[in-house]
């Protein structure tokens, strides 16, 4: 049933969310759960139009709802957490599954392993991922090693850990940080970040039913702002699978959460210059789907990723180092990483840290016109080629000898065709 | 031993002062249902009474000779072990989880601001002072507060309710001491002389931010204050509290540290670290617990299990003290005996303030979602530490109603003036943004802030126009 749903979902085109109300909203304003419309699919599930806190109040009920071996812990909890993921929870299934934590994210975490291995779900919340680092010798040391150290005799399979994460707009220093990289550097735990309400329900129930720890970071500036339509019943996404959210041929876009709106926008704008962008959220950064990213580079010739933590030791540097393991010969230009940069993260300094539309933006130009090999000189169609804006041999040519020649078409409209050298995979 | 016999015998004196633990209150009552006392009947086992020699190298180490004639086991026998000698008992007995009763906290003044026993005389001007910064405190709180919601500034956290302890636990230190501070301790800092304007600029984020806007409101710090800047993380100041404390104590220095913190804060490894490190370290050092009964929405009952968080002193082998927190001059007091012994002796102390905290725990929070509006509202009106306080110096005729309004309106208008002229000022320059993150640029930095200028250059639109380069 689940792989059912699971295909369905997994294969959408998926950046149908649509963005509420202004870029960046407060957290602290009150709770209004979308009340839009329900439809119903032709596969017969309802589906409603949900923000990203709703679907992963929807996840957890689904989660308790059926396994009574389910828990769900954390700071302040009980009243539905501080960001109203679990409202409802402890009302409805009481506070010997749905409880408080006294404030220690080590013995979260530490409880969360012990509960996990003795084979329940423990579905932990970490308040801010700010605040994860104390636990990070429960996450990096015990629940990551729980399996392998025992010969697998024992296993914390059953964990799971959700923490938002990620810029808010005035969250400063010890509520805006990302740092899902530190943790893909821990063999033996799983790193999920959802990018919208959607895959956030299928991907954090893959995740709870995972067989191994699991790591779930929220992107906290969507949990209000991205409202999307997400059936109301049980399904899962597949996890460690990444997903082509756009197809495109110059350039392949990688990233994942919150930082995927930002480089939607680029490729939008991207294409108005006639560039066009493949973007690919990767879902899944441990372990993570190698083959989707490069058969896209493949393709295209060349890779930016990016993400809000800083560029140095990020997970961007993961992705570009297998890519050039993997691809080298392909690539038409140096990989570019557009991310945070190497500072913490600053309160008002935050619009200039953030690898925002316009960083992107231009790296993608630059990576076009510094590719070894023309990209536009690849099309099959010479002349168009040399009257594109961004084709570095323009300016060598006598572009209006061109013109007049009689090719009425404008340059960067025009679809090229795939040519030998450069073979689009379909 | 002398020591630790001449402190007992205070708080055995502040007992029978106190009489009746007229603190009691709906909270802590509601907060502990499932504490019924198992008293230890049998009469030779009075372990409530006998000092822990488990950690008696602390106590050599200050004062005292070991007793073995203190001791109470079956007949005065004792068993060597490495942590030092122990009697023995026939008798199979838990040690119970909790006290029979629940430690009184220390207060000076009553409800109606009377004095209900001795205390450490304040003079007039130092109470007023007390007072006034009181006054201020909150008022700058209401403001800024309200600053918040009009989207002036992007967060903030009052101290409503906590006045007292902020206020007189400052006066009772020195400027030398050096303060760790958790955030609801902005009173701290005005007592020690930063300006309306300096908080008005940190929470406003601009060039005279001496954070540089990179933190959010409320993160203050002042080197010239002995402030250390503060952290959200909640009780990570601890252990460097002890470590700061014990450079103090190396210096010989007529100084110590206090660290401030929540109830929640307890529940962390690092107020356990610490509490420990400061005791084997014998560091002068005061960790000032705010016990107002909510982290967030957590109550203190699913925060805690023991008899709040001054029990947990004895535990680590120091001492500890509970104090009305909404009693200015019980916490004057307190805190000023405490760092005496801290410097003289070399020792942590360690100090519960029950209180309530009044406010929301921030500007995120909506506390209504969690507890009653009434109880809110019964401590602001009953409980409030700034009106006690006010009917103590008023009945020493040190106060009067029309001190009492110009005080209030000159204080409105200097905070709405800092919080214009905090307004006005321009926001840091974006250089800073690469600035302290070493003591100088690594070329990592240097390469990035070139490429972000060409990028502002490039596209100035698309950037924030109020931060000069
Ligand atoms: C390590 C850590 N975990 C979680 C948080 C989120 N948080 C901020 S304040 C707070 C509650 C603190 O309560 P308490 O210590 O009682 O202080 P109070 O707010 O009552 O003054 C929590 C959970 C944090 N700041 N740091
Ligand atoms: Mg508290």
């Amino acid at each position: 049933m689940a792989s059912d749903v699971t295909r369905r979902i997994g294969i959408v085109g998926g950046t149908a969310w649509r963005w509420r109300g202004a870029r960046r909203m407060s957290t602290s304003t009150s709770t209004s759960t979308s009340s839009a419309a329900k439809t119903k699919s032709s596969s017969g599930s309802t589906k409603k139009e949900v923000n990203l806190f709703t679907a992963i109040n929807q996840a957890l009920h689904i989660a308790l709802d059926t396994d009574p071996r389910a828990y769900v812990f954390g700071e302040d909890v009980s009243f539905g957490g501080v960001f109203r993921c679990t409202i409802g929870l402890a009302e409805r299934f009481g506070k010997n599954r749905v409880f408080n934590t006294p404030l220690c994210e080590q013995g979260i975490v530490g409880f969360a392993i012990g509960l996990a291995a003795m084979g329940n779900r423990a579905i932990s919340e970490i308040q801010f991922a700010d605040y994860i680092y104390p636990a990070f010798d429960q996450i990096v040391n015990e629940a990551a090693k729980f399996r392998y150290r025992s010969g697998n005799q024992f296993n914390c399979g059953g964990l799971t850990i959700r923490a938002p994460y990620g810029a808010v707009g005035h969250g400063g220093h010890y509520h805006s940080q990302s740092p899902e990289a530190f943790f893909c550097h821990v063999p033996g735990v799983k790193v999920v970040i959802p990018r919208g309400p959607q895959q956030a329900k299928g991907l954090l129930l893959s995740c709870i039913r995972d067989p191994n720890p699991t790591l779930f970071f929220e992107p906290k500036s969507l949990y209000r702002l991205a409202v999307e339509e997400v059936p109301e019943n049980d399904y899962m996404l597949p996890l460690s699978l990444a997903e082509v959210i756009r197809e495109g041929r110059d350039i392949t876009l990688v990233g994942w959460g919150a930082q995927l709106s930002a480089m939607e926008e680029a490729c939008k704008e991207a294409e108005k210059d006639g560039i066009s962008c493949e973007l690919i959220d990767l879902r899944t950064l441990l372990p993570w789907d190698k083959e989707t990213v490069e058969a896209s580079v493949k393709k295209t010739g060349r890779l930016l990723v990016s993400h809000e933590a800083p560029v140095t030791g990020g997970f961007g540097a993961e992705i570009a180092a297998s890519v050039a393991e993997r691809c080298f010969l392909r690539l038409e230009a140096p990989v570019a990483r557009i991310c945070g940069l190497d500072t913490p993260f600053p309160l008002v300094f935050e619009p200039f840290y953030l690898p925002n539309k316009n960083k992107i933006l231009d790296a993608i130009k630059s990576t076009v016109k510094s590719s070894r090999s023309c990209v536009f000189a690849r099309q099959q169609n010479i002349w168009l080629a040399l009257m594109h804006p961004f084709c570095p041999h323009k300016q060598k040519q006598p572009v209006t000898g061109l013109i007049e020649s009689g090719r009425p078409d404008s340059g960067p409209t025009v679809q090229p065709a795939p040519s030998a050298d450069h073979p689009v995979q379909q | 031993m002398a020591a630790l016999a001449k402190s007992r015998t205070l708080i055995y004196n502040l007992n029978s002062k106190l009489g009746s633990l007229g603190m009691l209150n709906r909270l802590t009552r509601r907060h502990f249902p499932s504490l019924t006392p198992q008293i230890l009947a049998s009469s030779d086992f009075h372990y409530n009474n006998s000092p822990n020699l488990f950690v008696s190298r602390h106590f050599e180490s200050t004062k005292a000779q070991t007793h073995p004639g203190s001791l109470h086991g079956d007949d005065d026998q004792l068993l060597d072990f490495p942590g030092g000698k122990v009697g023995i008992t026939s008798q199979m007995r838990f040690i119970s989880e909790t006290n029979d009763w629940r430690v009184p906290c220390y207060r000076v003044l009553d409800d109606d601001g009377q004095p209900i026993g001795e205390f450490v005389e304040v003079d007039e001007e130092t109470a007023l002072k007390m007072y006034t910064n009181m006054v201020t405190l909150q008022v700058m709180d209401t403001l800024f507060y309200e600053a918040q919601r009009q989207g002036r500034i992007s967060f903030y956290v009052t101290t409503i309710g906590e006045e007292a302890i902020n206020i007189a636990s400052a006066a009772a230190l020195s400027m030398d001491d050096i303060i760790f501070p958790q955030y609801r301790e902005a009173g701290v800092l005005l007592w020690r002389g930063f300006t309306l304007q300096e908080f008005a600029n940190q929470c406003f984020s601009n060039e005279a931010d001496y954070g540089k806007g990179r933190q959010m409101p409320v993160h203050y710090g002042s080197r010239k204050l002995n402030y250390i800047t503060i952290a959200s993380t909640v009780a990570t100041q601890l252990p460097h509290a002890v470590g700061a404390a014990y450079s103090l104590k190396m210096d010989k220095k007529d100084a110590c540290v206090i660290t401030y913190f929540g109830d929640g804060g307890t529940s962390t490894g690092d107020f356990h670290a610490a509490v420990n490190f400061a005791a084997v370290m014998e560091t002068p050092v005061i960790f000032f617990c705010r016990n107002n009964g909510w982290a967030i929405s957590t109550p203190i009952s699913d925060q805690l299990r023991s008899d709040g968080v001054v029990v947990r002193g004895q535990g680590y082998g120091i001492q500890s003290i509970r104090v009305d927190g909404n009693d200015a001059l019980a916490i004057y007091n307190a805190v000023g005996a405490a760092r005496k012994m801290a410097i003289l002796e070399e020792r942590p102390i360690l100090i519960e303030a029950m209180t309530y905290r009044v406010g929301h725990h921030t500007t995120s929070d909506d506390s209504t979602r969690y507890r009653p509006v009434a109880e809110i509202e019964w401590w602001r009106n009953s409980r409030d530490p700034i009106t006690k306080f006010r009917k103590w110096i008023e009945g020493n005729r040190w106060w009067n109603d029309e001190e009492e309004s110009q005080l209030r309106i000159s204080t409105r208008n200097n905070v709405l003036e800092a919080i214009q002229a905090a307004e006005k000022l321009k926001k840091p320059p974006v250089a800073e943004l690469f600035t302290d993150v070493y003591d100088v640029l690594p070329p990592n930095l240097l390469e990035q802030r070139k490429s972000l200028m060409e990028t502002l250059k490039k596209h100035p639109e698309e950037y924030p126009q109020d931060f000069p380069l």
